[in-house]
């Protein structure tokens, strides 16, 4: 965290086959691909911003605007699905007041899907910030926000 | 330090392990035993332990594979065998430490078993448990034993040795073992590993590059994530060795994002071996040099696909393209390109471990070895099992599994991911390898075993596949890219009562081009789900199309929530937690849903207890006129 662009750069020769791990360094500093970024990368890379544009769309891993400081990604992978994924991030939507894909006015949560986190055989699943929470049920909802809460 | 000397330095430094004189405690690490509080477990013991001013030492190791018996914690107290216990909450953790490890008391109703022969009286052997008994650990034989973390204790149990073994061959003879072997790729396609390197081999270029996959992007998989966090030297050294037979010089592994800890793992792997000097110029004073790179996946399906893969490597967009030419010929920057899955590179230092006929004695004449599967859904024991090819559905989930969830009746068994089929009852006793499952209608995948029960609908599970594929489709050909949302609509509209008469032989055509068309595997195969759960389940299809109903009660648009009056104890429970207050009662007053402002998303149906049970689901098939006008409307 904290490093600014132009560090990030500096790691980098600037060969196309760098341009994926520049744009996942940015949004790990700064949660999200801002767009000025995406003109400096153009800028050291020579690739057109379109360009850019278009790998990084095509990835279901950028996003183009600020993210929430607890990050929720619920599983929907199918063992998640078939032990009930749907209802758990009903649930999260309705705690939250927002819908997947979105963050809350106030930048405290956002929420996302994800095809799976590997962790099925403890499904239904979701992962906040980097940690897996599993077993879930719509009784731990409320939980998984106290317990986190940092 | 020569490798002897390694080898030398592991055994003394892994030994001291299990042979101590100090109390060891061995906690699964892994994301499943993460997840489930093995940190917490871990802490709990160490402030205990601390208390009583007792000396220890903490081993964080990977995953043995009983995932629903996480968090798992091993105690190795000095003089006596290890025992494994099960389910660990921290409250049983510091009983464990007062009964066991002060009062020597095992605690017999916690410990799943023990690892010793003769061990503790009333306590089986770890392997002789129902879960493990018909498993054969040969790849996952170090998980849950070895700290995942230190690269000694993999060298101590014959790690690298493998490697060293094919330095001191020819590559041509390197390719030969394998080709003994029977090695088939455990990517998916199952095509022969040593015919890939041999191409390779062959061509005159002086670049080439290998690749190690793991998007493992199946939903429903964890085998190579299980592997990778509790076992990574595992892959690294098959990879090392690939790169010698093929002659390439530089190696990738591309690993999903979605693995934190199996990435972490990986650096810190890589670290370790340039440390004992097993990568980067001249490896053990051999004369070869290789250097391996991490890419990071950003999140697509498709990028499991090889020549996506390498797309993706390069810095575009993901994207699949015709073969030929292979990436054996022209892969990464048009060079000769060998990518592996990370399973199969685990088998090839097996085999270079140990010896082309101990891996081939296990398996069919077609399907040689042992395999790795992810076993979950509605199965009493969820988790990562390993078994020769050719064992039986059957023996997996009854005999491994423990059998279905709450005692419920079997349904069927999903196999090979979004590229598979759903298989019936009918097929249980069919064996797992790659050409009994192709006869059913299913494929081997990469190994995700999904079990499903009477409350899993066929139909949706269908729509959730294509839901799947048709989200990942790369766009690029259009029989995928259109076809599997044409398919997509069709099934929403069944699940929601909205199917058509002509629907199920639509949607047949509509697969059967697609399979035809489409550009790579995932367009390919997939319609796969659909057409095996129309083969097997018709009636299910036929149920919501005719009938308007969901015979399993999960389709969410022809079911509804009732209350049993002769049930209702009229607790609030239900009443308080209906985030819609759609709930009318009070106390002493039995309560009744309100249809109209119910949104049917299930809280009721959890928190009213078992007890009393009232809470029901109920999917009434609507009469025959109010179903013309549905038709009428359609029209
Ligand atoms: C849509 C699609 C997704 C795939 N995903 C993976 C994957 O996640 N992991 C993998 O090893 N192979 C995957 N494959 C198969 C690879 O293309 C390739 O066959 C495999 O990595 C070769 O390794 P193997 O010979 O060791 O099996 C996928 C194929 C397709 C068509
Ligand atoms: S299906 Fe949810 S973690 Fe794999």
């Amino acid at each position: 965290m904290g490093k600014d662009l132009r560090e990030i750069l500096s790691f980098y020769k600037g060969d196309r086959s760098n341009l994926i791990p520049i744009l996942q360094d940015i949004q790990a500093n700064f949660g999200y691909l801002p767009e000025n970024a995406i003109l400096e990368i153009s800028k050291f890379t020579k690739i057109p911003e379109s360009e850019i544009y278009g790998v990084a769309t095509f990835y279901a891993q950028f996003r183009f605007t600020p993210i929430g400081k607890k990050h929720i990604m619920v599983c929907e992978g199918t063992a998640c699905h078939v032990k009930g994924a749907d209802q758990i991030m009903e649930g999260i939507e309705r705690y939250l007041d927002i819908k997947e894909g979105e963050t809350t006015p106030d930048l405290e949560c956002s929420l996302e899907s994800v095809a799976c986190l590997g962790c099925c055989a403890l499904a239904p699943c979701a992962m906040v910030n980097e940690k897996v929470e599993s077993n879930l049920t719509l009784k731990d909802i409320k939980k998984l926000f106290s317990k986190n809460s940092k | 330090m020569n490798f002897s000397e390694m080898i030398q330095q592991a055994k003394e430094e892994y030994n001291s392990l299990y042979q101590n004189e100090e109390l060891v405690i061995l906690i699964g690490s892994a994301t499943c035993g993460n997840s489930a509080g093995a940190s917490i477990v871990s802490s709990t013991i160490q402030e205990e332990l601390e208390k009583h001013n007792i000396n220890y030492k903490i081993v964080e190791v990977g995953c043995i594979g009983l995932c629903y018996a996480e968090p798992i914690v091993t105690i190795i107290k000095p003089g006596s065998p290890a025992i494994f216990y099960g389910n660990i909450t921290p409250d049983m953790a510091v009983e464990l430490v007062d009964s066991y490890i002060i009062n020597n008391d095992p605690l017999l109703d916690y410990a799943l078993g023990t690892f010793e022969d003769g061990g503790i009286d009333k306590i089986p052997h770890i392997f002789d448990i129902p879960v493990l008994k018909p498993q054969v650990r040969m790849i996952l034989r170090n998980c849950g034993f070895i700290d995942p973390k230190n690269i000694l204790h993999y060298i101590a149990n014959e790690g690298y040795s493998g490697f060293v073994n094919a330095l001191g061959m020819k590559p041509q003879q390197v390719i030969q073992t394998i080709k003994k072997s029977g090695l088939r790729g455990r990517g998916g396609a199952g095509f022969p590993t040593w015919q890939k390197w041999q191409f390779c081999l062959d061509s005159a270029e002086k670049t080439k590059y290998i690749i190690c996959n793991a998007d493992e992007g199946d939903p429903g998989a964890f085998m190579n994530r299980s592997l990778l966090e509790s076992d990574p030297h595992s892959a690294l050294e098959g990879l090392l060795i690939a790169a010698y037979a093929t002659g390439a010089k530089a190696g990738y592994i591309y690993c999903r994002a979605e693995y934190p800890l199996a990435l972490e793992r990986l650096k810190h792997a890589i670290m370790q071996m340039r440390e004992f000097r097993l990568l980067g110029d001249n490896i053990l004073d051999s004369g070869f040099s290789f250097d391996i790179e991490i890419k990071e996946g950003a999140g697509a399906f498709v990028c499991g696909e090889e020549t996506a893969l390498i797309a993706s490597i390069e810095g575009r967009r993901g994207m699949p393209r015709t073969r030929p030419p292979f990436p054996s010929t022209s892969g990464l920057f048009g060079k000769p390109t060998v990518i592996n899955n990370v399973e199969t590179l685990a088998s090839v230092s097996l085999i270079m471990q140990k010896s082309p006929h101990e891996f081939a004695e296990y398996g069919t004449r077609q399907s040689k070895g042992t395999k790795t599967f992810s076993l979950v859904g509605k199965v009493k024991k969820t988790g990562l099992i390993e078994v020769p090819l050719g064992t039986t559905l059957r023996e997996v989930i009854y005999d491994i599994g423990g059998g279905i969830q709450n005692d419920g009746d079997f349904k069927a068994v999903q196999i090979g991911g979004p590229s598979g089929g759903c298989l019936p009852e009918s097929f249980i006793d069919t064996p797992i390898d790659y050409d009994s499952l192709n006869l059913a209608g299913a494929i081997m995948g990469s190994g995700g075993l999904v079990v499903m029960d009477q409350n899993t609908c066929m139909v949706d599970v269908a729509r959730y596949f294509l839901e799947f594929t048709q989200k990942e489709s790369c766009g690029k050909c259009v029989p995928c890219r259109l076809g599997t949302k044409q398919m997509l609509d069709i099934l929403v509209d069944i699940t929601e009562g909205k199917g058509k008469p002509n629907d199920i032989n639509l949607l047949v055509e509509l697969a059967e081009a697609i399979k035809l068309a489409s550009l790579c595997g995932l367009g390919q195969t997939a319609p796969n789900p659909v057409l095996t759960t129309i083969r097997f389940f018709k009636d299910e299809y036929g149920a919501h199309i005719q009938e308007r109903m969901c015979p399993s009660l999960l389709c969410r648009e022809l079911i509804s929530y009732i209350v049993l009056p002769d049930k209702c104890q009229s607790c609030m429970l239900c009443l308080k937690s209906c985030p819609v207050d759609a709930i009318i009662g009070g106390k002493k007053q039995i309560h009744v849903i309100d249809q109209t402002k119910c949104i049917k998303c299930g809280t009721c149906f959890e928190v009213c207890s078992e007890k009393f049970a009232a809470v029901e689901k109920v999917s009434k098939t609507k009469g025959k006129n109010e179903k013309l006008d549905d038709e009428k409307i359609d029209k």
